[in-house]
């Protein structure tokens, strides 16, 4: 499957406060409404103007602090596709992959503000069509490849018989 | 070839050997959530179709981060914890009883053990050699329902501090300096192990400080192998102190070395808006500070009460300075009381607030107005960390707090202690 959307480019550091801000911890039970917010500490206007299938493009460091899984959560409920980055911080990642949104580790310098991509994840490539460049990622780990196929970690103990099934 | 402490007890809790780099499932001894994250932990829980918790003493949901409730939906995600652990039979914790990860110290986690919660700081526990991590709510509802976890084994940065810390020099200011030093990512995926004579030389409250900052340089593990100090913690609190050996193999590789002569530390401020954009005292602007906040599972422990209220005895803060001390759970807050160090802080000016994460989550009991500054010994200060991105947050040891409320700005402790 392909993953097409344009570029929202973010710094360095960004942190699981600046996605799912603290000050609105009373709306993690309600995730559409705190979806209204991804991102609001970093870029106010992006929750209101992101389009479904655009990409969240980082820095080093995506993600890191608190353990809050709302982050990637409001990100793909938002209509995000994937998250591109230099780097992943830990918890994030393996969170983002539970909750089925992609995660792509690469060179993000190259990618612009506002640029098209095309992303083909079984393929491996990242396409920039504004640019006319590619590249190849990495593939994940073989473990979270089984949890993500299976459309994160719930769809995967569902489908294993209510175990984990990763070796 | 040797294995360090990561692999030793993932290897244990793998049923195979476990080398760096390598996945597996293993199992887990101690799970955990809170109240930011506990709710959609349970409602995952659910979804997955699990009915019952594997073994459900050892699985905890605690009420730490808005404690008491603030708001009525946060009462609503209280009251949804409650029943779950009436219908589950797993342990609740209630409000006021203090932040997690100081109360699994006291009375749950031991060396050897897999812990995973729901919370970063879950890497607390190293400081008593456990490999405990924090992961997202669905990784715990797994860990709830099944007793197990996935793991990816880190590679090991060892840190090998000696020397002793100059006068106003605290564990803090330690790991400030590390993280300042290898950055915000320096050990992302990996374990740290510290070790080395300054460590060994460190009562558990120190330690303690050291392993629950370890995620502030992206790291998995925070550990520190057992000896004398980890004994007597053990039996002070009551818990079986017989665990395998996890001394690192003298032939264990590591990742890299790093060397630290704590002799030439100094004390270290963290500054807006990273942890690892960190300052020595000499180097810092000694800006106005609008609040002081001592507390948090990183210092509000009793000795981090102890040292604070030494220099504030006798002393008051300066007007346009507030102070708020949150003690960290109910057992220190019961001892600072017996020890009237409450009653200084608030005779200094201070505040004192039921035991809990307090003003560090951004929920309430401290939320910044714009442009305030607040000095505080809690271990990150991402913009919008305190409830506010316009608040500017510096990160500091007990002593510097205590030194800075009396000063109404960033102080130097040394003139103190």
């Amino acid at each position: 499957m392909k993953l097409n959307g344009k570029a929202w480019k973010f710094g360095d550091g960004i942190s699981t406060d600046h996605i799912a801000p603290g000050r609105l911890f009373h709306l993690r039970s309600n995730l559409p409404e705190l979806a209204k917010h991804v991102m609001e500490d970093a870029r106010p206007e992006f929750a209101a103007a992101v389009q479904p299938g655009d990409f969240i493009v980082g820095g080093r460091n995506f993600g890191q602090g608190s353990s809050r899984e709302h982050a990637p959560t409001i990100i793909k409920l938002a209509g995000v596709s994937a998250v591109l980055a230099k780097s992943i911080a830990r918890i994030f990642f393996r969170n983002a992959i539970n909750v089925g949104l992609p995660v792509i580790i690469m060179d993000t310098d190259t990618i612009a503000e506002g640029d098209k991509l095309e992303v083909d994840l079984a393929e491996g490539v990242v396409k920039n069509l504004t640019q006319g460049t590619s590249c190849r990622i990495p593939p994940l780990p073989p473990v979270m490849r089984k949890i993500l196929a299976d459309g994160g970690m719930v769809e995967h103990i569902k489908k294993h018989g209510g175990k984990l099934d990763l070796e | 070839m040797g294995r360090t402490i990561s692999e030793k007890i993932l290897s244990a809790h793998a049923g195979v050997p476990m080398k760096a780099g390598e996945f597996a499932v293993v199992d887990v001894d101690l799970a955990y959530v809170q109240d930011g994250t506990g709710p959609l932990a349970c409602r995952q829980f659910k979804a997955m179709g699990f009915k019952a918790a594997h073994k459900p003493e050892k699985k905890i949901l605690f009420v730490d981060h808005a404690s008491p409730s603030p708001r009525r939906e946060l009462s609503n995600d209280h009251k949804f914890l409650r029943e779950f652990a009436r219908e589950t039979g797993v342990q609740f914790s209630e409000i006021g009883r203090g932040i997690s990860h100081s109360i699994v110290f006291e009375k749950y986690v031991n060396p050897g053990d897999v812990v995973v919660a729901a919370d970063s700081h879950t890497c607390t526990g190293g400081a008593l050699c456990t490999f405990a991590t924090g992961m997202g709510s669905t990784d715990i509802a797994v860990a709830f329902g099944l007793g197990k976890t996935w793991l990816r084994c880190p590679e090991t940065v060892k840190i090998r501090v000696e020397g002793p810390f100059p006068k106003g020099v605290y564990s803090k200011d330690l790991m400030l300096h590390i993280i300042g030093k290898i950055g915000a990512d320096g050990a992302n995926y990996e374990a740290l192990e510290l070790g080395g004579g300054t460590i060994r030389a460190l009562p558990m409250h120190a330690r303690i400080t050291l392993s629950n900052m370890a995620v502030e340089c992206g790291a998995k593990v925070g550990l520190i192998e057992p000896d004398e100090i980890t004994h007597a913690w053990l039996r002070e609190h009551g818990r079986d102190h017989k665990f395998p050996d996890l001394t690192p193999d003298k032939d264990a590789v590591y990742e890299r070395v790093i060397e630290i002569d704590a002799a030439k530390l100094k004390p270290t401020i963290a500054c807006p808006h990273f942890v690892d954009n960190t300052k020595t005292i000499d180097e810092a602007e000694r800006v106005h500070v609008d609040q002081v906040f001592i507390g948090t599972c990183t210092n509000g422990r009793i000795e981090d009460l102890r040292i604070a209220a030494a220099i504030l005895k006798g002393k008051s803060i300066k007007p346009g300075t507030r102070l708020i001390v949150t003690p960290s759970t109910v057992e220190v807050y019961r001892q600072a009381a017996e020890e009237n160090l409450l009653q200084v802080f608030v005779v200094a000016g201070g505040l004192v607030t039921a035991p809990g994460c307090g003003a560090c989550v951004g929920v309430h009991e401290g939320i910044l107005g714009d442009d305030e500054v607040c000095v505080t010994t809690q271990n990150r200060n991402f913009c919008g960390r305190m409830g506010n991105p316009k608040g500017l947050i510096y990160l500091a040891s007990p002593a510097l707090a205590a030194a800075t409320a009396i000063e109404g700005r960033i102080a130097d402790p040394r003139q103190y202690v």
